[in-house]
């Protein structure tokens, strides 16, 4: 045999093990796709309920004896504030169902309408204060249990003692219906307001807010701080020196330590110690650098090691500093991995929980945060609360609130890839 | 020592020739060592004098120490941990080690072609102005220009470039980046150039620009050279170094040394005997 036929002979054998390798990476693609998409449908169906609600169609009377107002032509806003909202809606239904009589049934009757109703009445009246003393048609939003019913999550043959929802409540639903004045309608509230025990007017603003707000405090530390450490370890620090030696191993250990140790450290350091504010991003976003900070000093060194030593010589052969060697050229050409390692640390941070409980951003928060120092909460912690939460509705908001998070996550690494594309470098 | 060491030693020995030059010297090395660390010498007392406006070539066999030496012209061995120098070496008196001056100062008066071609990954024009611009050399933009288009023609590479000045410059070929890193280089004006194998990459022609360019260079500046080509060395170099692991084995005017080689090994090596 000759050279050319053991050639040919292995040849065979070698493109047997290509084509193989190839398979089982197509294979493997398929598999962790499937595996995503199955993920993704099932999250998408479960949320869908959460983007629509139930509206009941009332005629309030904006009467001066139901609120309990003396007819003038100017009221002040706490007039207005202080008023009774709830009992015109309670007139509206007795109006609308006039047979219903017993206390109990009343009171049935009642639940329609979600507690929140009342305050959006109140809002109309105080931005129109010319409607009190008229007659309007108001779609009010109805209570949780009937926008569950109402999307058909409720099976209506089911004893009435299995579900939520009562026989004559169903009557009355129906009747609604056949008179127009129940419909579906575009949730917007879900974006626009806080979290609330009523899933009926929960919203994501507060957490999506509240992760935004954390999310500025870690990049503003981890980046600027991370950079500036990767960068004295690489280029400045002494080499085979004993207590840099040390502080390496440290920060490699940092990048495994469990993310709720940090958050132990947070609230004896940052909070009992510097007294930052509990529950605020302030503290959230301090707690969280700690964990990003060794996944960007790590992915900077890596990004900066990179570098072709023959640039840093061209430049030094220039007569170029340290300095100028490093902002000139190794940072720019470094720039691409360090975003890379920074956009994984902040999405790291942006999915952390376990930390946050610690510091008190798992506390029940109504309001939307406004800044830095407010009591919030942040998206993982809010799907962590509304997926503990017992109404059925939250079911759907769970999952509402874990598309927003993929979506915030989704733009931040959107804006990662547009910036990295911008600093890649052509070689 | 096996015996084959003993016999090198004794046939290296001393330098031969004539290191030293009439008159002060550009540069010169004083019994220069180096050690990449501990046990790895890779210079051994060398002393060897850089004449003003002349050429001095550099010439042995591969890994002997030809870049390394030409690197502590410049202090570029600072960059390398580990790498210690000892001896002296002065440029114009000034020993460059140990006195007040600054090797940023000193890399902007000594510049250096490097062995491999190594532009940056910026546009052509960018590369050649990038020395410039750092040193304030230019008061306004059409300066700039002037001294770009003077570096790039003057290393032949301005006809082929100027339509592209905008185009990265790790987009030339081989040959046309090492000639853009030599224009990057006396963009800056240096006072002397060490050149590591600048035409290695490149094709006859490019090779007499860039030989051209070495003799018209050398009126105004003091250049040493490293190459493996010993027609180049007989051609450009006014004086010629020959090394062997690491010694300096004989330095004498470029005619003597392949005329008249006073060292065994120097001779077998310009015959092509060896190396
Ligand atoms: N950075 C370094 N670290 C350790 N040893 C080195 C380093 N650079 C060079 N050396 C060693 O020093 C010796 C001289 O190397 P040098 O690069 O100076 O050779 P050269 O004469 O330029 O060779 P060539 O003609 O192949 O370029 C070699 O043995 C090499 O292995
Ligand atoms: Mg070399």
């Amino acid at each position: 045999m000759n050279n050319t036929q053991i050639v040919q002979k292995s040849l065979k054998k070698r493109y047997a093990k290509e084509r193989r390798f190839k398979i089982y990476g197509v294979f493997s693609i398929i598999v962790s796709l499937a595996f995503l998409l199955f993920l993704l449908v099932d999250i998408v169906l479960k949320s869908t309920p959460a983007f629509t609600q139930t509206y009941i169609k009332l005629d309030i009377d904006f009467s001066y004896k139901v609120l309990n107002i003396d007819p003038k032509p100017n009221y002040t806003k706490d007039e207005l504030f202080k008023s009774s909202y709830r009992n015109l809606i309670s007139k509206a239904l007795y109006q609308l169902f006039p047979d219903v009589s017993s206390r109990k049934q009343k009171r049935a009757l009642r639940k329609l309408i979600s507690s929140g109703a009342q305050y959006h009445l109140r809002d109309l009246v105080i931005e129109r204060p010319q409607l009190i003393g008229t007659s309007q048609s108001v779609w009010v939003l109805a209570d949780d249990d009937i926008d569950t019913f109402f999307k058909g999550l409720i099976d209506r043959n089911l004893p009435e003692a299995d579900r939520r929802i009562k026989d004559i409540q169903i009557t009355w639903i129906d009747k609604l219906q056949s008179k127009d004045r129940i419909k579906r309608q575009f949730n917007a509230s879900f974006l626009t307001s806080g979290d609330s025990r009523e899933p009926e007017q929960a919203g994501i603003l507060g957490a999506l807010k509240g992760s935004l707000y954390t999310m500025l405090v870690t990049l503003l530390l981890s980046f600027p701080i991370g950079v500036a450490a990767a960068v004295y370890l690489e280029e400045f620090a002494p080499k085979n020196n004993w207590w840099i030696d040390v502080i390496e191993v440290n920060i490699n250990n940092l990048a495994a330590v469990p993310s709720i140790v940090f958050g132990i450290l947070g609230l004896a350091v940052y909070i009992n110690l510097f007294g930052v504010p509990r529950s605020a991003p302030l503290a959230g976003g301090l707690v969280l650098s700690l964990m990003t900070l060794p996944t960007i000093i790590i992915a900077t060194r890596a990004a900066i090691k990179s570098v072709p030593p023959s640039i840093r010589e061209a430049a030094l052969g220039l007569g170029a500093s340290k300095i100028q060697v490093i902002t000139h050229h190794v940072l720019p050409l470094a720039m691409p991995g360090i975003l890379t390692g920074s956009i994984i640390g902040m999405a790291q941070a942006l999915g952390e929980s376990a930390p946050l409980l610690m510091i008190g951003m798992v506390a029940f928060v109504a309001d939307i945060p406004q800044g830095f120092f407010d009591p919030s909460t942040v998206l993982p912690v809010q799907i962590y609360i509304w997926s503990d939460s017992p109404e059925r509705a939250f079911i759907a908001l769970t999952s509402a609130a874990i598309i927003v998070l993929l979506i915030f996550l989704f733009l931040m690494n959107l804006l990662a890839v547009l910036l990295r594309n911008k600093f890649e470098t052509k070689w | 020592m096996n015996n084959n060491d003993i016999e090198l030693n004794q046939q290296l020995g001393k330098t031969v020739g004539n290191p030293l030059v009439d008159g002060i010297p550009r540069m010169s090395c004083q019994s220069v060592d180096v050690f990449y660390n501990q046990d790895l010498q890779a210079i051994f007392n060398v002393s060897v004098d850089l004449a003003k406006n002349q050429i001095l070539a550099m010439i042995g066999p591969s890994g002997c120490g030809k870049s390394t030496l030409l690197r502590c012209l410049n202090r570029m061995n600072d960059t390398i941990d580990g790498c210690i120098v000892t001896g002296k070496i002065y440029l114009d008196n000034e020993d460059i080690y140990t006195s007040n001056i600054d090797p940023v100062l000193l890399r902007a008066k000594v510049g250096m072609v490097f062995q491999k071609p190594n532009p940056f990954p910026k546009s052509i024009y960018d590369n050649v102005a990038y020395g410039p611009r750092l040193h304030g050399l230019m008061t306004n933009n059409s300066e700039l220009d002037d001294i770009v288009e003077e570096s790039l023609t003057k290393a032949g590479l301005w006809k082929e470039t100027k339509d592209r000045l905008n185009k990265p410059g790790t987009g030339l070929s081989g040959g046309q980046q090492q000639r853009l890193c030599i224009a990057r280089t006396i963009a800056v004006k240096p006072e002397v150039i060490l050149m590591d194998e600048p035409t290695s990459a490149l094709d006859p022609i490019a090779t007499a620009t860039i030989e051209e360019l070495m003799y018209e260079l050398k009126s105004s500046y003091t250049i040493a050279v490293v190459t493996h080509s010993m027609q180049q060395a007989a051609r450009i170099s006014d004086r010629c170094a020959y090394f062997h692991l690491g010694r300096l084995v004989e330095v004498n005017d470029t005619n003597i040394v392949f005329t008249n080689p006073e060292h065994g090994l120097t001779e077998n090596y310009i015959t092509g005997r060896f190396g």
